[in-house]
């Protein structure tokens, strides 16, 4: 009975999102009394996980897996699974864990619950409290099969230091066939995804016009942000659709999101309402989006913004 | 080719999300269904299929009888026929396993559900059916071409996009892009009298296991009012960023 975290490397180095995936993972160890066993799959250099608690690493390698294949890799982590005798499993809420997870269910016929939030409440029955309706509700759920699946949401627990010393151990697998091929792929290229970001920034129709976004990507640069828009935006083509986020688009849970010239429709509040601390800006006082914020400037986005953004500049400029 | 159409049925995006006094379920009182957004996109991209390819339609949905209303609405929009398995949907497993059930006997070349359901946000029912019968399976698809017995299909990544081929049979878990909000289709009286006409069969559910169940539902806390800051004052705003809420 082991605990059993899959993190996530991109061109061999590990993404972001894995140290509170360890973090999580070495909390949940501690509660259940067993071991934590980390994996990667063609990562060069995993040391950097034993700040977060990771003491087993287990490491795959294959120029086959250098492109994500979400049967592949379902089949790779099964296989790791079952030889490390794991009941229960840790993995990420990115686009490619959550679709992974899934076929990884079933391949261990394992019970799985995504948009976790906290560590389990009950070990017996397990029990976990999740988001559902689109961030307007929790839900406290109970997964019953011998193996678990834990889909942690991003930003949920944190990043908990705890340096450990960890043996690293290669593992080798056999691939199933790919049968999905990979044609291309399209990167936005030097800027932060919006899965990848601590702060969002985020326009909406109150900026009136696609040349006006310099407002929103000026401010962006200096606070090394992501760029989002309200759903009229992408739909308008202001803004590229993978930039659109609430309920019908990209899920935003990030530490800081800054919304300038969005209403602050439900639709939109249930995709980022997961996010720590919100500002708005708004010339309306009566937009709903002032019922959802933390902070809030009532004022017109083209007179504000451009002096926050100068203002920040100097604070950036005072506290690096 | 066939197609099949997976439909959730779920409260409407504006809906206030109330439960029951003892938390266990959710409060329907006055809340409005409809297809969940996600199955929308599918269901008008198979319209498209049908319409330019051919292709028949069916759509299914695990659920009592007050879903057929969201399934008469799906033949409306042009289905051919519409199964509806007659079970509560008690997780992800259970839902899967019926579907899995009922194509085993009735095959089809390209099942489209939703990346996830806006109610239960699962994430789950297309990858674990994939899973199950172990079929092609990709998800977060904004675009689907369809070239004899292979397709070829957009995915939306962490920052990104990539092309992705691969041969029929498939699952997607669709979204926006499918087809853009323009292309969605309201139905027409002549729709809606057709779809009177249309089959829609009910099947008795099979025996199956669920894996997780849901015990509990609460809202979040109610929040704390915003604190305002003037725009002559922005230097505060940073301040109470930097110093109050430490995410500068
Ligand atoms: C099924 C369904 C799903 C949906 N899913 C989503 C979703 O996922 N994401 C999403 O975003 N929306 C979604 N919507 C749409 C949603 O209902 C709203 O229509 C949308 O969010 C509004 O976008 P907006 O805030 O940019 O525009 P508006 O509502 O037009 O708001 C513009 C705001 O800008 C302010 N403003 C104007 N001028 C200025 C200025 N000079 N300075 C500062 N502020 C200014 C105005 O006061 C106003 O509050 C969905 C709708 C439906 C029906
Ligand atoms: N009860 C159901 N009946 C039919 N299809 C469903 C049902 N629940 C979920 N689905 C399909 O699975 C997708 C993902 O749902 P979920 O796993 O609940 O997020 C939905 O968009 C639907 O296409």
């Amino acid at each position: 009975m082991s605990v059993l975290a899959y993190v996530e490397s991109s061109k061999g180095k590990i993404r972001k999102n894995a140290f509170e995936i360890v973090s999580y993972s070495s909390a949940l160890a501690k509660k259940l009394g067993s071991e934590l066993i980390v994996l990667t799959i063609n990562t060069e250099d995993s040391s950097e996980l034993n700040k977060f608690g990771a003491t087993k690493i287990i490491k795959v390698s294959s120029p086959d897996l250098d492109n994500f294949d979400a049967h592949l890799i379902s089949n790779v982590i099964s296989q790791v699974a079952k030889s490390t005798k794991s009941s229960h499993l840790v993995v990420s809420s990115s686009v490619n864990s959550r679709y992974m997870a899934p076929l990884l269910a079933v391949e261990l016929d394992a019970g799985y619950l995504s948009n976790v939030v906290e560590l389990p409440s009950e070990l017996n029955p397990f029990t976990i409290k999740r988001t559902s309706f689109t961030n307007k509700a929790f839900c406290d759920a109970t997964i019953d099969s011998d193996i678990k699946i834990i889909g942690l949401s991003s930003n949920a627990f944190g990043i908990i230091e705890n340096q450990t010393n960890s043996s690293e151990e290669e593992f080798s697998v056999t691939l199933l066939d790919k049968k999905i091929t990979l044609k291309s792929t399209e990167k936005v290229s030097g800027k932060i995804s919006i899965a990848d970001a601590d702060i969002v920034i985020s326009g909406g129709r109150g900026l009136k016009g696609p040349e006006n976004w310099h407002l929103i990507e000026d401010l962006a640069e200096t606070l090394g942000a992501a760029t989002a828009c309200s759903k009229p935006v992408s739909d308008m083509g202001w803004r590229p659709h993978s930039e659109h986020v609430g309920q019908t688009g990209k899920p935003v849970a990030t530490n800081l999101y800054i919304a300038i010239g969005v209403s602050g429709a439900i639709q939109h509040l249930a995709g980022i309402n997961a996010s720590k601390v919100k500002v708005v800006i708004n010339n309306d006082p009566e937009a709903p989006f002032f019922k959802a914020a933390d902070y809030g400037v009532v004022g017109d986005a083209f007179d504000v913004v451009p002096r926050l953004n100068e203002k920040l500049k100097a604070f950036k400029a005072q506290n690096s | 080719m066939k197609i099949l159409v997976c439909i959730s049925h779920v409260p409407d995006t504006t809906s206030k999300i109330n439960f029951s006094d003892d938390n266990k379920v959710f409060d329907n009182q006055g809340v409005q269904f409809v297809i969940n957004p996600n199955d929308e996109f599918g269901l008008t991209r198979a319209m498209w299929f049908k319409e330019k390819q051919n292709a028949t339609v069916d759509v299914i949905n695990v659920g009592k009888s007050n879903t057929e209303s969201t399934l008469r609405k799906a033949l409306a929009i042009g289905a051919d026929k519409a199964i509806r398995i007659d079970s509560d949907p008690i997780d992800g497993f259970f839902v899967a396993k019926q579907i899995v059930d009922y194509v085993s006997s009735n095959p089809y070349d390209l099942i489209i559900a939703g990346r996830e359901s806006i109610d239960y946000n699962g994430g789950m029912v297309p990858g674990l059916i994939a899973g199950m019968i172990k079929m092609n399976f990709v998800t977060n698809c904004t675009n689907l071409e369809i070239e004899n017995s292979s397709a070829t299909i957009e995915r939306e990544i962490d920052g990104g996009k990539e092309i992705l081929t691969c041969d029929l049979p498939l699952i997607i878990g669709g979204q926006k892009g499918l087809v853009e909000e323009s292309d969605l289709r309201i139905p027409n009286m002549r729709g809606i009298m057709q779809a009177r006409q249309k089959p829609l069969e009910v099947i008795a559910c099979t025996n199956s296991d669920s894996k997780t169940k849901s015990i509990r539902f609460y809202k979040p806390a109610p929040r704390e009012e915003v604190k305002l800051v003037s725009p002559d004052n922005l230097d505060q705003l940073i301040d109470m960023l930097h110093n109050e809420a430490k995410v500068l």
